[in-house]
């Protein structure tokens, strides 16, 4: 849900990070936060386990500049990816504007990524949305490490209406920015469609 | 998606602002906002220099969807009013109209009793307002228009491209 503010002439969007637990969601948004001038970010606040796995959610707020005399908000979140908060993940992806499906690219997590892809369908579905219908990228993350499945053999699984993908390794920022700017774009390019 | 945005103009901004100036003073408060259900501040009122004002309205959206969820599975509709005591200051977080979060952050110099009563009256004005956009909105929706200074009539790729500049 975009809100769009006339009066202090603001769009704010959100982006939700899908994906399995330990897929690198929350190194996503360290990475970008790390990476940000101070004037464009807000605090990445991490509502995280004492073993720094997401609880409820990770929220960064960037301010990336401005579009016609409009400044452009994006609002980022991440869900939790284990299994058990289910419940969660379906509050944070309320009002959504676009997701980034994360996925593992080290063969055994193959399984973990279909059932959370499965996982996003339904809850999407659920608030009345598609994948299909919504702005939305994948990124195969983790490329670094040495068993990893071929990019060929994911798009082959979790990406079968072939949409816009990106290779990642999110501690060094490999694919972070180019994920983000895909779906952002898509975003601006939804919104123009209605106003 | 676009059928759940929420685009505000400069006359409904005016008067919630007028609506959240007045509670803060009426209920003696330090401060106000108004919060999106999603968590996007839509407007604040009082001294926010010392609040990460951006924060405190992502989590606060956080805090209603939670105890919503919580509400749901214990049969409840939803909580409709959530209440914080701390040891200098107190919050107080109502959700208004299923979509928008009234949040007074108050001390000393109030009571919960003046809040419950000011934020009661302000609950009522603000719906009301919220009403108008919506119903605005819907009708815009089905005359297919555009706002005319709308930012987006000839947004380009190179613009976004400028973003991440
Ligand atoms: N080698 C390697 N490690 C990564 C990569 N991305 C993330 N990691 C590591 O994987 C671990 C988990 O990353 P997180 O970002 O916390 O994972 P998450 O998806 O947020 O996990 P949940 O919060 O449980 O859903 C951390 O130790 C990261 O440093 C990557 O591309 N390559
Ligand atoms: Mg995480």
């Amino acid at each position: 849900m975009s809100f769009i503010n006339y009066s202090s002439r603001e769009i704010n969007c959100k982006i939700v990070y899908y994906g399995p637990g330990l897929c690198g969601k929350t190194t996503n948004l360290q990475f970008i936060y790390k990476k940000t001038n101070p004037e464009q970010k807000g605090k990445l606040i991490s509502l995280a386990t004492e073993s720094e796995r997401t609880l409820f959610f990770d929220f960064l707020p960037l301010a990336l500049g401005d579009i016609r005399g409009f400044k452009v908000r994006f609002h980022l979140y991440t869900v939790p990816g284990q299994v058990f908060y289910a419940a969660s993940r379906k509050l944070i992806l309320k009002g959504v504007d676009g997701v980034i499906f994360v996925a593992d690219s080290q063969i055994e997590r193959m399984e973990a990524n279909m059932e959370s892809l499965d996982d996003l369908r339904i809850n999407l579905a659920e608030q009345g949305y598609a994948v299909e219908k919504l702005p939305y990228a994948v990124q195969y993350n983790k490329r670094d490490l040495p068993r990893v499945a071929p990019v060929e053999e994911m798009n082959k699984l979790l990406n079968v209406n072939g949409v816009q993908w990106f290779e990642g390794v999110a501690p060094t920022g490999v694919g972070v920015f180019e994920t983000l700017k895909g779906v952002a774009k898509q975003v601006l390019l939804e919104l123009k469609k209605h106003y | 998606m676009a059928g759940s945005d929420l685009v505000m103009h400069d006359n409904e901004f005016q008067k919630i602002d007028g609506e959240l100036q007045r509670l803060h003073q009426q209920a003696n408060a330090n401060v106000v906002f108004l919060v999106d259900k999603n968590g996007q501040l839509i407007a604040s009122a009082g001294d926010t220099h010392n609040i990460d004002t951006t924060s405190l309205a992502s989590l606060t959206a956080g805090n209603i969807a939670a105890t919503g969820g919580i509400a749901r599975l214990l049969g409840e509709k939803e909580f409709t009013i959530l209440f914080h005591e701390g040891e200098k200051d107190n919050i107080h977080i109502s959700l208004i109209g299923q979509r928008v979060i009234l949040v007074v952050i108050f001390g000393q110099r109030s009571s919960l009793g003046l809040v419950r009563l000011r934020v009661k009256k302000a609950a009522e004005a603000l719906a009301r307002i919220f009403d108008e956009i919506a119903s605005k909105a819907e009708k815009e929706k089905v005359e297919g228009g555009k706002s005319a200074d709308s930012p987006f009539a000839e947004i380009s790729d190179e613009d976004i491209d400028n973003l991440f500049k």
